[in-house]
């Protein structure tokens, strides 16, 4: 079954309903509605807050503010992961951010608890806000170490000196926004308090992170917090750690002694949980007139909270992509008075190969060279940082692969040079590189006397196909056909994972199933040979094929149902895992990837600039895919959400407040369909043996990686416009655009 | 959302009646209000839902015009074959908005009523005069990109977001009105919307407890009509500038024009300078030019939507050119 396009397992029970969400749980009875109210200031203090008039309208239970809200344990920095820290709210006076929770409204019903929020009175002192990237960019420190413990500065060579001999020199500056990870479920949670226990179901990728984190926040044993969250509406990073409504709810279903639930609104999102921080890059290559790089240097500035550092390693990816003797990279904070930054798909990568995929395309045009040759020139045969070899690298023949299949022979050589009707039409393309990750995860495996496996773990589904390739995994390791395989997911009370996150999701979770089940085959077996009833008895194991909810071994065969059912009657289970990457020593050994290149061809409309998508195609490695079909809806997702990076996504900041300003989908644009109007993903095939046993990697965050920079680079080929301050909106291209014709 | 009592009108004469009491508000297809609603924007509470009057209907007029009931969905205009023949730019427009879901229950009467989709409008936290007169506008200064390059004020920088009225103000529509004492009265579109000088929050000359019954579109004028909606990305988008045009021409020379913008303004604005600027002149890009100028001769940028002005003047080039080519 890997490898098959299996319809996902749960796509009959999410399009009938019966996949309940966090908010959508109805088994603790009628919960109680919480309303967050957030600060209308960026920074200061709450001199005054008066809650009488809410704590007094229809259906208010109760109105907490950090006046009587309960102590919380610490944020304790020296947990290495941050997602399991503790996250106290309503801790104090001073507030840190535009819409930080100031109170909670808990009320009967969600319209009681909304309209009351309105009545919550706060007056503040205004302090002096660093909400202007551009003024503080100046001000900036050096991290300790960037997102993933990855270092902050790498330099191999002398870069001045291979920069300054180069024969062509590039050196721009690029910027990217504000970005937002918007699920479609958002950010959501529901407490029941049960005796001295919490159940908790919360919308989150990391279900252990989530327990742990609570436990901490609250004081309690993490024995008696009960994450559950069988259904994930999509996360994108913003989920990898709890949130306010988690805490919140949690606080308020305690001191309630009822169940309580809160949603964040779309716009809460905006000011609640987080974003991709806003970079300035400095990308500088050297390179021969052969178009061989001779110097590569990627100096990246970042904002940061100020007490929430989080340096996202924008400039990691480049110490692997290209070859070139003399190399730098740099990672530098600018502190600012705005929420958090954090993970938001392919942190690091997404932003970071927008600025040095664009700027090899500059390279390439200087060179007058085709830029998927330039590429191919500058591939590396070992990791030219670390030293070491890759596990199984094939950029070049997914270089090959999509230009031979987009028809890359036929692009416009000179920008702005192609016509069809209105339209300016120009090609682009990008490599993409995405490191992979391994963490540890724990799956057990039970068959069951009538022949059904189940497997439990405490993974999650975001939608992104968990169930369903767990599935497969567990039909090929016990020989059974999938209907017979039954997942059970996102309980903090199964075999705990690393969840869902950094692409490693899946291949944490099938290996560790994959694992469980060899050491299930040997208990079945080991009971069919001592069973003097079974046709198997006494005959060698080593033979054994399990296939069809069979064993055979040579020409005997039994239903693997009846040895369980005589041997084990209340079933029998076995456990597998993986390792955190840092203990396998393959990790240490080899650059483990995963590849991709994307193809992108735009018009721009000559008369308004408008910029639109005509066809785009990524070809990717990434091992052995469990999967393709849902391996291609990530892969599409990730190109489609590189479009919008490129072309309309901004979150914008109110200098003044410090507020987020277009905080819903009408103003805070990305693709809708008419945008991608064709688009297709290909994956090649592989097996990376040094990754895992089953030879695949993480393709989640894959497909969004150089996606925007071949969507820009094709607005430079129709254009002949170079804009380097993301998104490439019209009035950016307009002026660049020649005067209207008759 | 604050509570609100709910009835359903049956003829239009009780729900005028209904809507005069205090803090009473028509609702039909809910598309905008039901928003506003929940942001604490708008606070009616009362809500008379007249969506299922019996004003759906598209009539003929002796005149060869069109009567457009105020309850009629913008899918069914849009879709209309007397509107696609003869009104292309009215069922161009209103394709061009929303989704296919919201056309579905947005009605033609709600459409002319919808409110600026100015950010600081829909943040209850920022000073906005059309919320809350008197308090500031925090666009003037703030992220304006989307605002008003012509008609606006000290007060107020923000746009109307419809598309459909647009193409009706180049149609030159006029608009029926119902009042409680049940008398008629027929508003010319470009007297329907105000400016907003110092009072932004007064959007239009409906008095209170008036309730637009219907649309009258008049003969369609001599001509080839087209809309072109400008925006960052392919759909559901309001538009950062649009343009409804009608033109004929004769032997080259344009006999007839008439021009209207969308999302420059606190109003579809029709441009007489425009089209004094392109009536009896030859059909040529020189001409589109002068006629593009002449309508942005008084625009004045914000920061952030300086580009509007010039991306008004291509769009409308290019438009007069494919309009009048055509024709």
């Amino acid at each position: 079954m890997i490898g098959q396009p299996l319809n996902r397992v749960d796509g009959p029970s999410k399009v009938a309903g019966r996949a309940p969400y966090a908010y959508e749980q109805w088994e603790a009875g009628q919960p109680l509605y919480g309303f967050i109210v957030g600060a209308t200031i960026g920074k200061g203090r709450i001199t005054r807050i008066d809650t009488e008039s809410a704590e007094r309208a229809p259906g208010v239970h109760m109105v907490m503010t950090h006046l009587n809200a309960p102590a919380q344990g610490p944020r304790d920095e020296s947990i290495p992961f941050e997602y399991w820290r503790a996250q106290p709210v309503l801790t104090g006076p001073d507030i840190h951010h535009y819409g930080e929770p100031v109170a909670l409204v808990v009320a009967t019903a969600l319209e009681q608890a909304r309209a009351a929020a309105d009545l919550v009175e706060v007056e503040y002192t205004r302090g002096r806000g660093r909400f202007n990237f551009a003024e503080q960019e100046d001000e900036v420190y050096i991290p300790k170490v960037v997102n993933a413990g990855l270092p902050t500065d790498t330099a191999v060579g002398d870069f001045d000196a291979g920069f300054d001999s180069a024969d062509v020199r590039i050196d721009q500056y690029y910027t990217t926004p504000y970005e937002f990870s918007m699920p479609m479920e958002p950010h959501a949670c529901l407490v029941e308090p049960r005796d001295e226990d919490l159940v908790v179901y919360v919308s989150c990728q990391i279900v252990d992170a989530a327990q742990t984190s609570i436990a901490s926040t609250l004081g309690l044993d993490p024995a008696r917090v009960h994450v559950v969250t069988p259904f994930v509406g999509g996360g994108f990073g913003s989920k990898l750690g709890i949130h306010s409504e988690t805490i919140l709810a949690a606080l308020a279903a305690r001191a309630l002694r009822r169940p309580v639930k809160i949603a964040m609104t779309r716009q809460q999102i905006f000011q609640l949980v987080g974003m991709r921080p806003t970079s300035s890059q400095r990308v500088r290559l050297g390179a021969g007139e052969d178009g061989r790089l001779a110097a590569i240097a990627h100096d990246v500035t970042m904002h940061t909270n100020p007490d929430v550092e989080y340096a996202e390693q924008t400039a990691a990816t480049t110490r692997s992509l290209y070859a070139a003797p003399h190399r730098l990279t740099s990672h530098r904070l600018a502190p600012l008075d705005l929420p958090r930054g954090t993970d938001v798909r392919a942190p690091g990568e997404a932003p970071g190969m927008l600025a040095v995929e664009s700027a090899m395309d500059e390279l390439a045009h200087t060179l007058d060279m085709d830029p998927v040759e330039l590429r191919i020139r500058n591939e590396p045969t070992v990791d030219p940082e670390r030293d070491v070899p890759y596990s199984d690298r094939h950029l070049v023949e997914c270089l090959r692969e999509g230009a031979r299949r987009f028809g890359w022979e036929h692009r416009p050589a000179a920008p702005a040079s192609v016509r069809d009707g209105r339209w300016l039409v120009g090609y682009g393309m990008s490599a993409a590189i995405r490191g992979h990750f391994q963490g540890p995860t724990a799956a057990r495996v039970r068959l069951e006397a009538d022949g059904t496996a189940v497997v439990e773990t405490d993974m999650t589904d975001l939608g992104t196909g968990t169930y369903t390739v767990l599935t497969q995994v567990v039909a090929d390791g016990l020989g059974l056909s999938p209907d017979r395989v039954r997942i059970e997911l996102g309980r903090s009370d199964f075999p705990s994972s690393w969840g869902s996150g950094g692409s490693w999701g899946a291949t944490n979770s099938c290996t560790a199933v994959h694992r469980a089940c060899l050491a299930l085959r040997e208990k079945v077996l080991v009971a069919a040979g001592g069973d003097t009833r079974s046709p198997l008895h006494g005959l060698d194991p080593a033979d054994a094929v399990f296939s069809d909810g069979n064993v055979g071994i040579g020409g005997a065969s039994e239903a693997v149902s009846e040895i369980v059912a005589r041997n084990h009657p209340e079933g029998v289970e076995a456990e597998g895992g993986t390792r955190f990457m840092g203990d396998d020593p393959n990790y240490t050994a080899y650059s483990i990837n995963t590849y991709g290149a994307h193809f992108a061809e735009v018009g721009v409309d000559a008369d308004t600039a408008e910029i639109r998508l005509r066809r785009m195609l990524g070809v990717f490695s990434v091992g052995r895919v469990f999967n393709p079909k849902t391996a291609r809806s990530q892969l599409i997702g990730g190109m489609i959400w590189g479009v919008g990076a490129a072309l309309e996504e901004e979150a914008v900041v109110d200098p003044r407040s410090g507020a987020f300003v277009n905080c819903d989908f009408a103003q805070y644009l990305v693709p809708v369909h008419a945008d991608v109007p064709d688009i297709d993903a290909v994956i090649l095939d592989g097996f990376d043996d040094k990754a895992n046993v089953l030879g695949a990697k993480g393709v989640g965050e894959l497909g969004i990686c150089g996606a925007g920079a071949a969507v820009a680079n094709a607005v430079f080929n129709a254009t002949g416009v170079r804009v380097r301050d993301f998104p490439i909106t019209i009035e950016k291209v307009l002026p660049g655009l020649p005067l209207l014709e008759a | 959302m604050r509570p609100f009592t709910y009835e359903r009108a049956t003829d239009a004469q009780t729900a005028v009646a209904a809507v005069s009491r205090p803090g009473a508000k028509f609702i039909s297809g809910g598309t905008n209000l039901l928003d506003l609603m929940k942001l604490d924007i708008e606070q009616p509470s009362h809500l008379v839902d007249i969506s299922r009057l019996p004003l759906r209907d598209i009539e003929e007029l002796p005149d060869g015009g069109l009567r457009i009931g105020a309850q009629a969905a913008n899918s069914d205009v849009a879709a209309d074959a007397r509107v696609r023949t003869r009104y292309p730019v009215l069922s161009e427009a209103l394709v061009a908005g929303a989704s296919g879901q919201l056309r579905n229950m947005a009605s033609t009467g709600g459409n002319l009523l919808q409110r600026t989709r100015c950010p600081y409008f829909y943040d209850t936290a920022a000073d906005c005069n059309k919320r809350d007169p008197g308090s500031g506008c925090s666009a003037i200064g703030g992220f304006n990109r989307i605002h008003a390059i012509l008609g606006a004020s000290e007060s107020c920088i923000a746009t109307n977001p419809s598309d459909m009225a647009v193409a009706m103000t180049v149609l030159g529509a006029e608009i029926e009105l119902l009042d409680a004492d049940q008398a008629v009265r027929r508003v010319a579109i470009t007297d329907f919307y105000r400016l907003p000088g110092d009072t932004p929050h007064i959007e239009t000359v409906l008095r209170p407890g008036e309730m637009i019954t219907s649309v009258v579109l008049p003969p369609p004028p001599p001509g080839r009509q087209k809309y072109r909606k400008v925006r960052d990305r392919a759909s559901y988008e309001f538009a950062l500038v649009s343009v409804a045009a009608v033109v004929s021409t004769d032997q080259g020379t344009i006999s007839e024009a008439r021009v209207a913008f969308g999302g420059v303004a606190h109003k579809p604005w029709r441009s007489v300078e425009a089209e004094a600027a392109l009536t009896g002149r030859p059909a040529t890009m020189d001409t589109y030019r002068a006629a593009a100028e002449a309508a942005m001769r008084d625009a004045v940028g914000q920061g952030h939507n300086d580009f509007k002005i010039e991306l008004a003047k291509r769009t409308l080039c290019r438009t007069l050119a494919q309009v009048a080519r055509a024709s």
